[in-house]
């Protein structure tokens, strides 16, 4: 039997639309029983699998622009796939990285909590349970039956709702097809945005949106060949599957690290 | 009351000053413990760490503390196998104070897991490429050769003694105690390296992350060669202050100043190559990365570049010219000075390799957070320090750790009446019974 072509899952979410609603945000956590307590305000506690920063250029009024950047696992492949930056540190194999589907995974009940990947990721995209999760009273009756809620002590992060591939594999299966469609697996977030913003699709698959609108270049680590696309923190070569879309340019630099010599844009500022 | 446990030709304290001593220290044991079990049975909430911060106090203590344990390794090489035998006389404590350090940090990352009760998937499930795997292993690994060779010491006590299978044990053990050195150097080696390694390959950590040979980052041979650099001094510092509370000489001048100059041999050169190792990071590794030396700087004085200046010049340079030269370890004051910056020295650059590289910003729209503390994380810091006070209490007033105690503090021979009862064979030995 003739195994099936690698798929390499992606993200491509364009900045220029993204209103900063937090539509993506909401839909992510009831989609995988995200926990959360009575008070949220402290944001280094908060579990936000899909985080967005609302960034402006730092400029005075009236030039001052704002940009919503909406932050999910990148599912870095690193610079040999597979070695995320979390993967190749977790010491109990905890988290790991399918070459079937380019998806970091997270197995909560191998995780003991020792937090490492959490210092491995420069995005922040981990999160830890410092708490063991309450619901409001009733509310356990609305989580997502395909999502397992994570004991407290153990590490969490943004799986592409890859209980929604797996649910996508299952109806393939069942119909006697090998492959799923474009339109059969997409994330809770791409679905909730009202903006259109989020595209996800297969990055080795040229007949899907998130493929044209960047253009990957596969031969070098799948940087984008679009001009206006970009990834968060290219330089340190953790290779992410999420891409950002942007017409400007303040925007694109955001994304990365540069000497003095090498970019002068004034530093961005980040208001929560 | 419990002078026959004490070992002969030595004095100590009246057993009441000791339990007071004791039990003052207990106290303290008792807070960190109440913390510890606060951490186990409401989790790490107890704590002040978060998701930016997810490594903290812990773990610094962690590493300093098995930097600073290096001293067992590093002198039990230089005795056993590079035959210095004038180190016979402080080997003893440098494997004691080994044994507190690693056994500390074991449970200081019992502490600080989520999930205690998974500790031993580390093992079970464990990753090769992690270095937190070569981390777990060779630690517990080299814990165990630390409990090999302090068991002889506790044979040595007096009452042991007297059993013969424990007594040719205790031989036997000494016997082939060159193989447990080489074997615990090895594993030093490697887990002090993998234990650079864990800041080293972080990738997605610019200011940590370090190029090196094949899979190890040059961190892992600079942690090497600083726990082997200050270890020692950090041996001969519990030594000089366990001198001072005890008011006693109890170890030879020859022990700590060859000690004190092998040690400042090897800070001289981890100096060196420490100094390279930045300078080659912030003109080539961090650049390349888009960030510029001070970029991994901010105003906020925790964070500030004095603390490169402290670790490399301070804690450095200073104490490595003191101890090579043989004026600075033959002078008393200096010679702490000297072994005192070298244990800050390095202890400073767990912290900067641990906190730093959490609070500074990667992102170009994230910032620096700071870290304070709790007080279950202090307490549980602290409790290391007290378990180690009491058990070199208890190791010093029962075990001969110091071999040139008896010859360096002669006791006054007791009365006529009192030797009376001595047993014959241990007149034979020419020892003074011992004073409760």
């Amino acid at each position: 039997m003739k195994h099936n072509k690698a798929q390499k899952f992606g993200m491509v979410i364009d900045l220029d639309k993204c209103t900063g609603c937090g539509s993506c945000m909401v839909a992510c956590m009831s989609e995988n029983n995200v926990p959360f307590r009575k008070d949220e305000s402290d944001k280094f506690l908060s579990i936000t699998w899909m985080r967005v920063y609302r960034l402006t250029n730092g400029k005075p009024f009236p030039n001052t622009d704002i940009c919503y950047l909406p932050r999910p696992c990148m599912q870095c492949a690193g610079q040999h796939e597979g070695h995320s930056p979390c993967v190749s540190v977790c010491p109990a194999i905890a988290t790991d990285y399918s070459t079937e589907t380019g998806i970091v995974s997270q197995i909560y009940t191998r995780c003991f909590g020792c937090r490492y990947c959490m210092a491995s990721c420069p995005y922040h995209a981990r999160y830890f349970n410092w708490w063991d999760p309450i619901w409001p009273d009733g509310m356990e009756k609305y989580l997502s039956p395909n999502v397992s809620p994570r004991m407290r002590g153990v590490v969490e992060k943004c799986s592409f709702c890859f209980h929604r591939y797996q649910l996508a594999k299952e109806k393939a299966f069942m119909e006697g097809r090998r492959n799923i469609e474009e339109n059969e697996y997409q994330t809770a977030c791409t679905q909730a945005c009202p903006a259109g913003a989020v595209t996800f699709g297969d990055l080795n698959n040229p007949d899907h949106a998130v493929y044209n609108l960047v253009k990957p270049d596969h031969k070098h680590s799948g940087r984008p060949t679009n001009p206006h696309a970009f990834r968060l923190l290219e330089r340190l070569g953790t290779n992410p599957k999420v891409y950002y879309l942007s017409s400007r340019k303040w925007v694109r630099q955001v994304g990365d690290n540069y000497l003095k010599n090498e970019a002068k844009v004034k530093k961005p500022v980040h208001h929560g | 009351m419990d002078s026959a446990l004490i070992p002969k030709g030595v004095k100590r304290c009246p057993l009441w000053q000791f339990l007071l001593f004791t039990g003052a220290v207990g106290i303290v044991l008792l807070w960190g413990v109440y913390a510890m079990l606060l951490c186990w049975f409401k989790g790490l909430n107890q704590t002040n760490m978060n998701d930016y911060y997810g490594f903290a106090l812990w773990i610094w203590a962690d590493l300093a503390v098995i930097a600073v344990g290096g001293g067992a390794f590093f002198t039990g090489l230089l005795r056993y196998i590079f035959g210095k035998d004038a180190l016979k006389n402080i080997i003893n404590y440098a494997v004691l104070i080994g044994f507190i350090c690693y056994s500390s940090a074991l449970l200081i990352l019992a502490i600080d897991i989520g999930q205690p009760l998974r500790g031993w998937f580390i093992f079970w499930h464990a990753n090769v490429h992690s270095m937190l795997t070569e981390v777990a292993f060779c630690l517990s690994a080299y814990f165990g050769v630390l409990t090999i060779e302090y068991i002889p010491l506790i044979l040595e006590n007096r009452q042991i003694d007297k059993v013969p299978f424990f007594h040719h044990l205790g031989h036997n053990m000494h016997e082939i105690m060159a193989v447990f050195a080489a074997t615990g150097a090895f594993l030093s080696f490697f887990h002090q390296g993998s234990l650079g390694g864990v800041a080293g390959v972080l990738y997605g950590r610019p200011f940590a992350f370090r190029e090196g040979i094949f899979i190890w980052p040059w961190t892992f041979f600079l942690y090497t060669w600083s726990a082997a650099a200050c270890g020692p001094c950090f041996t001969i510092l519990v030594t000089k202050i366990t001198e001072k509370v005890v008011r006693k000489k109890l170890v030879k001048d020859n022990a700590i100043e060859l000690l004190a100059k092998i040690s400042g041999w090897m800070l001289l050169t981890y100096t060196m190559a420490k100094t390279y190792d930045t300078w080659y990071w912030f003109t080539v590794t961090a650049p390349s990365k888009g960030f510029a030396l001070m970029d991994f700087y901010s105003n906020n004085p925790l964070y500030g570049i004095w603390m490169l200046v402290v670790e490399i010049g301070i804690c450095g340079l200073i104490p490595a010219v003191i101890l090579i030269t043989d004026k600075g370890r033959k002078n008393s004051m200096t010679l702490w000075i000297a072994v005192i910056l070298a244990v800050i020295g390095v202890c400073l650059n767990r912290w900067v390799m641990v906190l730093q590289v959490m609070a500074v910003p990667v992102m170009t729209f994230d910032q620096w957070v700071l870290y304070i503390p709790s007080w279950q994380e202090v307490a549980t810091t602290i409790l290391p320090l007290a378990y180690g006070i009491i058990l070199i209490a208890i190791s010093y007033r029962y075990l001969p750790v110091f071999p040139n105690e008896p010859e360096l503090n002669p006791i006054e021979p007791l009365n006529e009446e009192e030797t009376a009862v001595e047993s014959p064979v241990e007149l034979e030995q020419e020892l003074k019974p011992a004073e409760a």
